[in-house]
């Protein structure tokens, strides 16, 4: 490297290619989570109608349970697909960003787990084993297989973070006092986060669902159950979003043809997640009896602490692009935001993904208010608010993603940017509606995953949010099939050496600094510590009042 | 432009929002007394049907215009599926499932609440406007949850 400062967000920008033999397991990870997509939204669709009572149930081929078609919405959807992509793309942009291999063995040993997982799953829900939606509560019981097919999913992001983590500390001896590079450190502190957060749900699965579901052990503890479940499961949603905030912090502003303003308040942004995301779950289970209002009201605190850095990244990421609208000679207050690539499919789904996110953000802060949530919790304001943040500000993201990360990967020109631009504006229009509509019916009590088109029961006012959710729905549903054409496209007849040679990286507007505080954030041990002491804050007082565990439930398979 | 103490203002701005937010949930909980589900004691969900109160769920009358309600959930129903109390009444709603975990709201109002096997939930709250309201399950609980609900009609 030059003595020169360097501002590029990886280490050597003047080109690294990842070997083609590694882009294949990363490739493959990648497609895996894209196929989960689209095999979700088959019945995300049936949902999104059965709220208007109109139920196309009966003419689907199988999988004709509406709770089995639930289950699979959300595993493939919100678990398959995110974890599988993450794996591929975090890996890839650490890799990318050092300009070091991986190791192979470790690539293809999470791929394999990834995939051994995913078989046992998709046997389990297939055949009706596992219609206990992705939320998994006790005492309701599925197949041996479910539990143990999510296990070697979790253990598929570990092998990916450890490849991470060694090609990380490998560099870091090559280059001792030189900052990480930026992409490199917040894609390797996105699944640091996931591995602590990752913890709770392994002795849950691994110490009771597991055992319980193959007869070792006799009766679980479903109030337990469902900590654990929630101990990992609010700081999954940000395991979900940062690779998102990988993509809008390093990535967008060049593809806007800006540069990312701060190099420091990005990586205090994931600093904070890193540390926040975890002892926060409680506020999942205000409405549940059996643990304490002061333990809750805790979490209700430290949820709104990890509001800040995504608030942080709003500022930034908006200040970021108002450089890239200027730069295309964007004038006046907001002249710089219709000058924005909009042509351009990948970032015109990213733009869409953080104006929905402003909704799903601010819903969120409304679900961590227990006043409201005694209001929302598990109406159909829950799915409104998620369609926003999961729904929107990832997925639509991963999609923006993908335009040229296939193109990448395959080496193969996108196909289709049009319709890839109609695919990204229809869907937001259609979840912008969506969440209208399960908002509004939420707020008179309409209660999410009930099977709306048999329901004994209705009242008036949720005619309306109906109506509309299923509009939405059909909109979302119509623009991820546009998606998936573009991209099946893409692989089977876009024009060879028609991809991008790089990753679109971008450059900050000043290079890191070298002394000072700022270098202590790139201490990831020093922040797990952080992390751990606080969720020994949040979790401790509440596990030594309730523990030994109470094993009074049997398994119900009421499916 | 300098970003950096734009960017201050900005979080500024969003700790000070923040903050009022908090200040209005105290004023909600203390001033108000708005509260949530807490603990509220253990029961074997095996011998719950059999385990006072809930070997007799029903309404009855506590004193002055106050009322308790007793509520077994199991799939796919509520015992007892109706509540009658009179317009004014301040009830405490006391519950808690046999099997799984079931939901419990009223329409209209904020009781809400989660119903785990092992745990009984309560919550109390005045029925001031006469009408009818849905009790509804709102987790999943097996093939026929859209089919569980009760009523609270207020005379």
């Amino acid at each position: 490297m030059s003595a020169r400062p360097n501002t590029a967000t990886v280490y050597d920008p003047s080109g690294y290619d990842v070997p083609e033999s590694q882009k294949k397991p990363m490739r493959w990870a990648i497609y895996i989570g894209y196929a989960a997509l689209i095999a979700g939204i088959f019945h995300g669709f049936a949902q999104a109608l059965s709220y208007a009572k109109i139920d196309i149930l009966e003419y689907f081929p199988g999988l004709r349970n509406y709770y089995q078609g639930l289950t699979a919405h959300g595993v493939a959807n919100a678990l398959i697909f995110t974890f599988s992509f993450s794996n591929g793309f975090l890996a890839l942009m650490t890799a990318r960003a050092l300009s070091r291999k991986l190791n192979s063995a470790l690539l293809w040993a999470s791929l394999a787990l990834l995939g051994l997982g995913n078989v046992l799953v998709i046997f389990a829900v297939v055949t009706g084993r596992a219609s206990v939606l992705y939320t998994s509560y006790a005492p309701l019981q599925a197949h041996w297989t479910y539990y143990t097919g999510l296990v070697l999913v979790v253990l598929s992001t570990w092998a990916a973070l450890l490849n991470m983590l060694m090609a990380l500390s490998a560099w870091r001896k090559e280059h001792p006092g030189e900052r990480v590079p930026l992409l490199a450190f917040i894609s390797v502190c996105s699944y640091v986060m996931w591995f602590l957060a990752s913890l709770p749900i392994a002795v849950l699965f691994l110490g009771f669902m597991i055992p319980w579901s193959t007869g070792l052990l006799a009766k679980t503890d479903p109030l337990l159950s469902r900590t654990l479940f929630w101990f990992t499961g609010h700081a999954i949603v940000y395991a979900w979003l940062l690779p998102a905030y990988v993509s809008w912090y390093a990535l967008i502003p060049r593809q806007a043809g800006g540069k990312l303003a701060s190099d420091s308040l990005t990586r205090l942004a994931f600093v904070l997640f890193l540390v926040l995301s975890i002892p926060t779950g409680l506020h999942h289970q205000y409405t549940d009896p059996g643990i304490s209002t002061a333990m809750k009201t805790l979490h209700l605190l430290m949820t709104f602490g990890v509001f800040f850095p995504s608030l942080a990244t709003a500022f930034t990421i908006i200040a970021s692009l108002e450089i890239g609208g200027r730069a295309r000679g964007g004038k006046g207050l907001l002249g710089w935001f219709t000058k924005l690539p909009w042509g351009d499919p990948s970032v015109t789904a990213q733009l869409l993904a953080m104006i929905t996110f402003v909704f799903g953000g601010i819903t969120g802060l409304i679900n961590a208010s227990f006043t409201m949530n005694q209001v929302i919790h598990n109406t159909t304001w829950i799915p409104g608010h998620f369609h926003m943040t999961v729904g929107s500000a990832v997925a639509l993201t991963l999609v923006g993603v993908a335009y040229w990360l296939i193109p990448y990967l395959t080496g193969k020109e996108l196909w289709g940017r049009r319709i890839g631009l109609w695919s990204s504006w229809l869907y937001t229009i259609g979840v912008l509606i969506f969440a209208r509509g399960m908002a509004s019916a939420g707020l008179e009590g309409m209660p999410r995953r009930i099977y709306r088109a048999r329901a004994t029961y209705d009242l008036p006012s949720w005619e309306l949010g109906g109506i509309l959710t299923g509009i939405g729905g059909t909109l979302m549903f119509v623009g991820l099939l546009l998606f998936f054409v573009v991209i099946a496209m893409t692989i089977l007849v876009g024009r060879k050496g028609g991809g991008p040679e790089d990753i679109p990286f971008s450059e900050t507007l000043h290079p890191p600094k070298t002394s000072g505080w700022e270098v202590s954030m790139d201490r990831l041990m020093l922040w797990v510590g952080v992390a751990l002491v606080l969720i020994v804050i949040a979790y401790g007082p509440f596990f030594a009042g309730y523990l030994p565990a109470k094993l009074v439930s049997p398994g119900f398979n009421f499916f | 432009m300098n970003i950096l103490s734009y960017e201050k203002s900005f979080l500024a701005l969003g700790a000070v929002l923040l903050v009022c937010c908090l200040l209005a949930l105290g004023y909600a909980s203390f001033a108000m007394g708005i509260h949530l589900p807490g603990e509220e004691g253990l029961i074997d969900p095996e011998t719950a049907r059999e385990t006072p109160p809930f070997d007799a769920p029903g309404l009855r009358q506590t004193g002055d215009g106050t009322y308790e309600a007793v509520i077994l959930a199991s799939a796919w129903k509520f015992e007892p599926n109706e509540i009658r109390v009179p317009t004014g009444s301040e009830v405490t709603l006391t519950a808690t499932t046999v099997d799984v975990i079931h939901g419990l709201h009223v329409t209209g109002t904020r009781v809400n609440m989660m119903l785990i096997p092992g745990q009984i939930a309560r919550v109390t709250y005045t029925f001031r406007q006469p009408g009818e309201h849905l009790i509804l399950c709102h987790e999943y609980c097996g093939i026929n949850h859209h089919t569980m609900f009760g009523k609270v009609i207020v005379e």
